[in-house]
């Protein structure tokens, strides 16, 4: 598709003509966001450098009818980023300063071009730091990190990206700035920027981000524990957490991932345990001493063969390098691997790993499970090689049996990656008719023409007719005997 | 006691959305001073109670919208859990489904945040009888826009809560509180040289001269803190910030007009007569202002903002006013929940 002559020198002439790319050389390398096996490439790239610009972009596309697709980074693992036909995508790359960082104040104000890890960076000299950790925290941008309510390793005790920015600057395709919450904390009126955190660029352009900084812990200590048998591994995780315990993170791996993290970075993972756990305790040294004893014992009663905590900072950074490098550690193991992103409650953990062992036996495909266990969320990551016929369809076939339990046990599609374009689908296990058209609602409060990241994030009841459609055999819902709650 | 109003809840919705009739959405009526006087026929939520789902070792407590605060505070209790944002209760009949609406936090909200992070899922009535849910149980979920956070402080405009699921946390080691005597100057200087450092102070208020302190911890650390902190250790400390909670301290008594000041850290004494209470160690300021006198200028000039908590005197708005495109983007928000206008209208501001 050609772009509109007039739309491109209204975007050239508000931001110069390096800032605007029709080329195809030039826009290829912004066809597909982290989930690259959806490529569109963008027939205009913009790429502002300052709020102003931003707003110029859309009030430009509001005035061609154009729609608008906002990317940071690109990392995004759901497709929220896919450049949509015939629109715009709108880099926030350039707006990459902090504005300010005020160490006696704890905030800190950003363009959404920064990266997650900068702002800690930044931070750290002044003992502090900005608690939200993606595995992508060295590219993410908190642009990024906002429109997905990006997580991390740490979240359990330290929050969401919601529960840690303050405030941010929004310009709308209405072509109109909105100022959402504040550094007081509390802002009059109803709670925006918590609606629009995991808003998936539907709803507006953030431009300037603040956010909260936390003291870095006096204390920190990391325990590792193998475990003979995943349920009881699974087990340790509900005790730990109902004893009162709330670790900074709390992770797990089952054998596969043991094994293919060791043999990738060699961390020192004990590879004949059928499941590990880290568990990392921060926060006053008394109370780390005492939370790290209880923790201990409660470890061994669960059955733990191997308890090892980490002597140093070096040794806890190896110890966790495992796990942080679990996904491309997997992703040697097969040609090509999908990540799913479910959450469900944790007294299901157990069950629900040995629902996706036999789910993945019978579709002949190998899963390996890295997941954060504090907060329930689990990565399936399921193995295939996209050159043998069916197996992509297999794939992705056993990815949405894996979601579809997930919600039959009363959890969620998607725990932090977002829906994108990647979960279209499943959003229509999880979320009736009534529920969908209320989102569209909210979508047509903010964004009444629909030109602000058209088609992701929330399926059209249309979509969902044909996939319950595919989905549905012989008229009975998967796991008809679960409860659905 | 415990009963599933759902249905009765929504005929009652249908039926005055078809008369286009206003409701006044009502759980245990301990909150009816907060907002904007509401005139409509009653909607009485209290029947629908019940607490629905708590597993301590999921972190997560579901209950029905009329369900009370205290009910749910007792069970949290029994395993040793608590709703972390401390909410005041106002009176013995508040409900879970008020305290959300309401969106108020108590003495630990500066250590452990507002009541919307605590919010997980809801299932919301909305003002066309649509009964929705929104969120969930589990403690990470980005399926869908977050409507049910949105829920937090939305005081009815939006919905009924017929349920709602908050993440809970346990109870901590230990407590202790220290009281220092200072002028507010001092006092917002200790706050802020305080929350420098990385101590567990989960409160810290200040008002008539004294400071209080609280603290929470293992023994072990509590006693390093009340050692490098100084000052005396209150013994009855729950009484001190139970009456600063539920504004039953001296400083609340009269009629005189109440004040609320949220701001930033670090703002200095407001321009503003008579000594404040401070809470949230300085974010959340107290006034008591002679009728007629405002605090929206000498909080928004501070980068917060006021609110008319109590005894409005009808001079004045009672919540600070929005800019346009945001007061905009609510009537919008408010037309997809409740197209007939019918929820609490005017409760949060006029037309809304």
């Amino acid at each position: 598709m050609t772009p509109d002559p007039a739309l491109v020198s209204e975007l050239k002439a508000a931001l110069g003509a390096d800032a605007v790319l029709v080329s195809a050389e030039a826009c290829a390398p912004f066809e597909c966001d982290a989930l690259n096996t959806q490529r569109h490439r963008p027939e205009v790239v913009a790429l502002p450098r300052s709020a102003e610009q931003v707003m110029a972009v859309l009030r430009a596309c509001r005035r061609h009818a154009t729609p608008v697709v906002a990317r940071g980074a690109g990392t995004g693992l759901s497709g929220g980023a896919l450049p949509v036909a015939g629109g715009v995508l709108l880099v926030l790359s350039r707006l990459n300063r902090i504005v300010e960082l005020d160490p006696e104040r704890r905030l800190a104000r950003v363009e959404p071009g920064v990266t997650n890890l900068e702002i800690s960076e930044a931070a750290a000299p002044h003992g502090l730091y900005y608690a939200p950790d993606p595995s992508s925290q060295v590219a993410c941008t908190i642009g990024g990190n906002v429109a997905e309510n990006s997580g991390g390793v740490h979240c359990l005790k330290h929050g969401l990206t919601v529960h840690n920015l303050l405030e941010a600057r929004v310009a709308t395709i209405d072509g109109e700035w909105l100022t959402l919450g504040s550094p007081a904390g509390d802002a009059p009126g109803l709670p925006l920027l918590s609606l629009l955190t995991g808003s998936e660029g539907m709803l507006g352009v953030v431009v300037e981000a603040t956010v909260r900084l936390k003291p870095l812990p006096e204390r920190v200590e990391l325990l590792m524990a193998a475990f003979a048998d995943v349920r009881r591994c699974a087990d340790a995780v509900g005790r730990i957490i109902a004893s009162g315990i709330v670790p900074a993170g709390l992770e797990m791996m089952d054998e596969p991932a043991i094994r293919a993290a060791e043999a990738f970075v060699r961390c020192g993972y004990p590879t004949d345990a059928a499941a590990l756990l880290l568990c990392e305790l921060d926060g006053l040294d008394h109370d780390v001493q005492h939370d790290l004893q209880a923790v201990e014992a409660l470890l061994r009663e669960c059955g733990a063969t191997t308890l090892r905590v980490a002597t140093d900072a070096a040794e806890r950074l190896r110890m966790w390098s495992g796990r942080k490098s679990a996904f491309p550690a997997v992703g040697r193991l097969a040609p090509d691997y999908f990540c799913m992103d479910g959450t469900i409650p944790r007294r299901h953990l157990a069950d629900v790993l040995d629902r996706i062992g036999e789910m993945s036996r019978a579709a002949g495909l190998p899963v390996a499970n890295v997941f954060h266990a504090g907060d329930g969320n689990l990565h399936p990551l399921i193995l295939f090689d996209a050159g043998q016929p069916g197996d992509v369809e297999r794939a992705e076939q056993l990815g949405a049996e894996i979601l579809e339990l997930c919600v039959a046990v009363g959890g969620t599609v998607t725990g932090e990656h977002g829906v994108g374009v990647e979960k279209l689908g499943p959003m229509c296990t999880q979320f009736g008719s009534d529920e969908l058209e209320a989102f569209h609602g909210v979508k047509r409060a903010f964004d009444p023409d629909g030109l602000l990241n058209p088609g992701k994030a929330v399926p059209t009841l249309a979509r969902c007719a044909d996939y319950g459609a595919m989905r549905v055999h012989g008229g009975k819902l998967p796991f008809a005997h679960l409860p659905r709650f | 006691m415990d009963r599933d109003d759902t249905e009765a809840l929504v005929e009652r919705v249908r039926e005055a959305t078809a008369r286009r009739a206003p409701l006044r959405v009502l759980g245990g009526g301990t909150k009816q001073f907060l907002g904007r006087a509401v005139d409509g026929e009653l909607l009485a939520t209290s029947g629908h109670r019940g607490i629905l789902r708590h597993d301590p070792a999921e972190l997560v407590l579901t209950a029905r919208g009329g369900t009370p605060l205290a009910e749910v505070e007792a069970q949290l209790a029994r395993c040793s859990q608590r709703l972390p944002f401390e909410p005041p209760h106002f009176g013995a009949d508040a409900t879970i489904g008020g305290t959300v609406a309401g969106g108020l936090a108590g003495p630990a909200r500066a250590w452990a945040g507002p009541l919307r992070d605590f919010v997980l899922g809801a299932r919301v009535l909305t003002g066309d009888g649509r009964v929705l849910r929104f969120g969930g149980e589990v403690m990470k979920n980005v399926a869908g826009y977050d409507v049910a956070r949105l829920m937090a402080g939305s005081l009815g405009i939006l919905g009924v809560l017929l349920d709602v699921s908050l993440k809970v946390l346990p109870l901590p080691a230990g407590e202790r509180t220290l009281a220092l005597e200072c002028d507010e100057p001092g006092a917002l200087e200790r706050l802020a040289q305080l929350s420098r450092g990385a101590l567990p102070l989960t409160a810290g208020s200040w008002t008539g001269g004294r400071l209080h302190l609280r603290f929470e911890g293992s023994d072990a650390t509590l006693n390093v803190i009340e050692r490098r902190v100084g000052g005396e250790v209150v013994p009855d400390a729950q009484a001190f910030w139970a009456s600063v909670r539920e504004q039953s301290h001296a400083f609340f008594a009269g009629r005189q007009p109440l004040w609320r000041c949220t701001l930033p850290p670090l703002v200095p004494s407001l321009p503003l007569e008579g000594a404040p209470l401070l809470e949230w160690n300085g974010l959340q300021r107290w006034y008591r202002c002679p009728p007629g006198v405002s605090a929206f200028e000498a909080a928004a000039a501070a980068g917060g903002h006021a609110t008319l908590f109590r005894h409005a005197s009808g001079a004045h708005e009672v919540f600070a006013s929005l800019a346009a495109p945001l007061l905009q983007l609510h009537r919008a928000l408010k037309r997809e929940f409740d197209p007939a206008g019918i929820l609490n209208p005017g409760r949060m501001y006029a037309d809304l």
